[in-house]
């Protein structure tokens, strides 16, 4: 590659909103479900139904433009989004185009080339489609309508990201967002978050942008890091042969590592747009902002300092405990029964981030109480427990949530605390192992290591390891 | 049967009086929905079976005591363009064959609540789409009073069902005059309210920002029963208004004198019947003589009314009308993969006026020419608004014609839908206005066929339109149609108990 190239990116986030009900209807939003269970004539298009707009859904969609520092559109109308696919029951969308809901605004992000802020142009609000499934056996298709209607707000940024770093990290901080504020649970896995990546590029030093190719699909962090860089590597490649970038979506598919353009059918642009005339305008007044401001909880940045400052904790175990609202929660309910807040973040930045990866589950899943972590702490600092026990048994917690104090005794795991019962084990360790003893006494310090080791197995792991240390020093060193 | 010329506040009064039962009354005016059937064809489908079923239902709540109001036990007929639930509702078209609604329109539901019994569902244009109910996929309803002519239309069944005693009363819809011209064609009174008054949950939308639900009726107090039941706020309906004034019928009787009255002048150019303007100016006059002040004035704008609406109107009807896909109900046609079966289900199941004004709309909304038609129309709509604001600030009421013609005769509209669109002139300013107005009948041509004077009010003045066509109602005669005549008079006798003076008006006319 004889020039220099620079990446543009700009994002379309999706969040579904945490709504009980959907956006235009009664509804339930829950997941799952018996197919079309979840349905009514609003939400299945049916003639004559008409739309009447969930209060909650502006509610949330102002609290993320609050938080996001989005000027709020007080007189913000819906359109139609006119477009033909089975999956969507009018065939056109209640979205909105003219004046939607936030404006300009922007969140700050920090990566290896430093902090920045990446613009908000805009945050609407809008209808989710049903889903299509392909039934091979039949040879049909199968329209489920649950989803139809379920609230979206819809974060468009300004194209102001220039790798796949900075969008992940504006990706982490809008999810952190969203979740902290409890509008939505950003699962990308269930497709409650979904991103489309806006990518142009440039010779570095441009002040032009380049043609934008929009790719869809992307379904985790991670494929949207392969897309950006297989994308990214695709038009240079186009560039550098002297032939142009066409304005395209493009379909990333993940497998091959490759996107594909979408067919024009499917990418027909003209949608047709025009004020929706079953819903009047949105008023969102000043005392209405006011009083969703009011309700804001304390989100990421501002926890993250406090638990530096209130819990004396290092930067880097704040970080980690606030990279999700679940375990920031965690964290503060079990500091609050225990007092050791950074026995706590060991707890769940070592213990708990081993396990979740062993189980290879998502932070989100972590469901044990914060009440039996607390009493495992308070076991171990009050050496009713030696520390291998309690990792034991904290296993247990993380997959059943079990009572620590009842488990202790019920399996009689409390630490032997008992001099004489030592004492006759070491001792016995010694003789079996000569060689060992004689390596220390020779100025071979490691071999007590492994006689203290051998003593802890013969107790079954349950003696005060600070006893065991102690008494076999003293006897390896008394002859 | 005798008992088909009473207007259905009479009729109620007489089943709570126990002079003839629900049932009775129901059996009368099926028998005339029988007999004019098959020269009429008003009626899409006629449910006999559940209207005998809701007869004595009612007729138990009335003899409770439960149902009290005035229009219980009446048989109603229903524009087919609002859902039934469990009742066939087609909007005259092929493309909802065998849809039967599992919810029911509001404005249906507050009139079963208040005692009607529904008799089915009346013919009409495609989707509310035309002048005339000639574009209806079930074929032409006839007019009544002449059936070499139309009834006028979209809500052309509507009008015949009532003009010719099949009904008592009916709900049509009323998007660019539906409610108004047929109601002229058909010599009956009919009423669009103020935007936002009804409804419109279960109304299958044509042009969403214009349709509203109203009443078609033989008198003007019918009328103001039908609309003091069905009006009122629906939280399924965000257009919906909260109104405290619903009290209609409380307007009628009240003096005129001093009301204010403006005659457009730009309402009697080029175009207008002389018939028809004779007939109108002589209701104005009726209107002096009770002391209203009437004069002349210049509207302005008219001409800018019909390509504002059709623009307007086609846009939303064509994505109103997106969902009749064939995928989830409804007619569809077999097609080679999801985008042939679309284009087929919608080219076979669509009329060629409905296809018409969904190309118009589309085509107004796409890109390069949303701002020079649809934009442009949202502007022109918002000074015709404006032109009738400042009408209001001098006039109580705007009379006019309601139609520029009489009912035309068949088959003389569809060749030429341009000159169709204009006959629209005088009914779409309220549309675009939100405006209330009202159809009385005024007068007979030379050929024997209804005149209807418009009147329409500032928004939410529904009470002075009533005040004053009630005034106009009791100064003038109207004749019975001969088709109601005969009816009334084949069957008379044949109620038990006392004989009654009908109302009968008819005999003006020999």
């Amino acid at each position: 590659m004889s020039r220099q190239y620079e990446t543009v990116i700009g994002l379309e986030v999706h969040i579904e909103l945490a709504t009980k009900t959907k956006i235009f209807c009664g509804c339930s939003t829950a997941f799952g479900g018996a197919p079309n269970s979840h349905t009514c004539p609003v939400c299945t298009g049916m003639p004559g139904s008409l739309p009447v707009l969930n209060r909650q859904v502006v509610e949330y969609a102002v609290a993320v433009g609050l938080a996001t520092n989005c000027r709020i559109t007080q007189y913000c109308k819906f359109d139609r989004k006119n477009y033909f696919y089975p999956d969507n029951p009018q065939n056109y969308q209640i979205s909105q185009l003219y004046l939607p809901v936030c404006r300009d605004g922007g969140i700050e992000i920090e990566t290896a080339a430093g902090r920045k802020v990446v613009g908000i142009h805009e945050i609407h609000m809008e209808e989710d489609a049903g889903k299509l499934i392909h039934d091979e056996w039949e040879d049909c298709t199968l329209v489920d309508f649950n989803r139809s209607g379920v609230p979206l707000i819809e974060v468009v940024s300004e194209p102001d990201m220039r790798s796949a770093e900075e969008v992940i990290a504006y990706l982490e901080k809008l999810r952190l967002i969203a979740q902290y504020l409890g509008a939505s649970d950003c699962k990308l896995q269930e497709g409650s978050m979904r991103a489309d990546v806006n990518l142009s590029v440039r010779e570095a030093g441009s002040g032009k942008l380049g043609t934008r190719t929009e790719m869809k699909n992307l379904n985790s962090f991670k494929a949207i890091t392969r897309a950006i860089e297989g994308e990214r590597r695709r038009q240079i490649e186009l560039l550098e042969e002297g032939r142009p970038v066409v304005q395209e979506t493009r379909r990333w598919d993940d497998n091959k590592e490759y996107s594909y353009a979408m067919r024009s059918k499917e990418d027909a642009k003209d949608y047709r747009y025009f004020p929706e005339p079953d819903l009047p305008p949105v008023v969102i007044a000043d005392d209405w902002i006011e009083a969703i401001r009011a309700r804001q909880p304390e989100l990421h940045d501002a926890k993250r300092t406090r638990y530096e400052s209130e819990f004396g904790l290092p930067a880097y175990d704040a970080g980690i405990l606030t990279s999700d609202k679940k375990l920031a929660d965690l964290f503060e309910a079990t500091t609050a029964l225990c007092g050791r807040p950074k026995k706590v973040s060991n707890w769940l930045m070592v213990e708990t981030m081993r396990l979740l990866k062993e189980h290879e589950r998502p932070v989100e899943e972590l469901d044990f109480s914060p009440e039996n972590l607390a009493k495992l702490i308070g076991l171990q600092e009050k050496g009713v427990i030696n520390g291998t026990v309690a990792k034991k048994i904290f296993e247990i917690i993380f997959t059943e949530d079990i009572d620590p104090l009842e488990y202790v005794k019920e399996h009689g795991l409390e630490t032997v605390g008992d001099e004489g019962a030592i004492r006759q084990t070491v001792e016995r360790v010694m003789e079996e192992n000569p060689q060992s003893v004689a390596d220390y006494r020779s100025g071979k310090h490691k071999a007590m290591g492994f006689l203290v080791g051998q003593t802890m197995r013969a107790m079954g792991g349950k003696a005060d390891p600070g006893a065991v240390n102690r008494i076999v020093k003293e006897l390896l060193e008394r002859e | 049967m005798e008992c088909l010329t009473w207007t259905a506040m009479e009729l109620s009064r007489r089943i709570k009086n126990g002079e003839l039962t629900v049932e009775q009354a129901v059996r009368a005016a099926l028998k005339q929905i029988g007999a004019c059937e098959p020269e009429l064809n008003s009626f899409i489908t006629v449910d006999a079976q559940g209207a005998l079923a809701q007869a004595r239902a009612v007729q138990r709540g009335i003899e409770e005591g439960r149902l009290t109001g005035p229009l219980a036990g009446v048989p109603v007929a229903v524009k087919d363009n609002l859902c039934t639930k469990g009742l066939h509702t087609t909007c005259a078209s092929h493309i909802l064959e065998g849809f039967v609604p599992a919810y029911e329109a509001e404005a249906v539901g507050r009139l079963r609540r208040a005692g009607v019994v529904i008799l089915g569902k009346t013919n009409m244009d495609e989707f509310a789409m035309g002048s005339t109910t000639e574009t209806s996929a079930f074929g032409p309803t006839k007019n009544p009073w002449a059936t070499g002519h139309v009834p006028g239309g979209s809500s052309g069944g509507s009008c015949s069902a009532v003009a010719s005693g099949e009904a008592f009363l009916a709900l049509g819809s009323d998007t660019g005059g539906s409610i108004r011209q047929p109601s002229s064609f058909c010599g009956v009174v009919g009423l669009k309210p103020t935007y936002g008054t009804v409804s419109r949950y279960g109304l299958v939308a044509y042009g969403s920002s214009l349709d509203q639900v109203g009443p078609i009726a033989r008198s003007v107090e019918d009328c103001a029963a039908v609309l003091e039941a069905i009006a009122g706020r629906d939280v399924q309906d965000s257009t919906s208004l909260v109104r405290e004034d619903t009290d209609f019928r409380e307007a009628l009787g009240k003096e005129i004198a001093g009301l204010r009255i403006g005659v457009p002048r730009d309402y009697f150019g080029d175009g207008l019947d002389r018939e028809v303007a004779a007939a109108v100016r002589g209701a104005a006059q009726a209107l002096a003589k009770r002391g209203a002040v009437v004069e002349e004035f210049e509207l302005s704008l008219v001409k800018y009314a019909i390509p504002a609406y059709y623009t307007i109107a086609s846009a939303e009807a064509s994505s109103n009308l997106a969902r009749f896909d064939g995928v989830k109900y409804g007619y569809r046609a077999a097609g080679a993969g999801l985008h042939d079966m679309y284009k087929r289900t919608r080219s076979e199941g669509f009329g060629a006026e409905v296809k018409r004004r969904i190309m118009l709309g589309s085509f107004v909304l796409s890109s390069g020419y949303y701002d020079a038609y649809y934009l442009k129309a949202l502007r022109t709509k918002a000074l015709i608004k404006r032109a009738f604001d400042a009408a209001f600030a001098r006039y109580d009421l705007i009379l006019g014609p309601t139609a520029p013609t009489t009912a035309p005769a068949l088959g003389a509209s569809l060749g030429d839908p341009l000159q169709m669109y204009l006959g629209d002139i005088y009914t779409i300013g309220a549309n675009l206005a939100g405006l209330p107005g009202i159809s009385v009948p005024c007068g007979l041509d030379s050929r024997g066929l209804p005149v209807g004077v418009q009147m329409m009010a500032d928004c939410f003045q529904e009470k002075k339109l009533l005040a004053a066509a009630y005034a106009y109602e009791q100064s003038r005669e109207f004749p019975v149609c001969a088709m109601l005549e005969r009816g009334a008079s084949g069957c008379a006798g044949s109620v038990a108990g006392q004989k009654v003076g009908a109302s009968d008006k008819g005999g003006a006319r020999e």
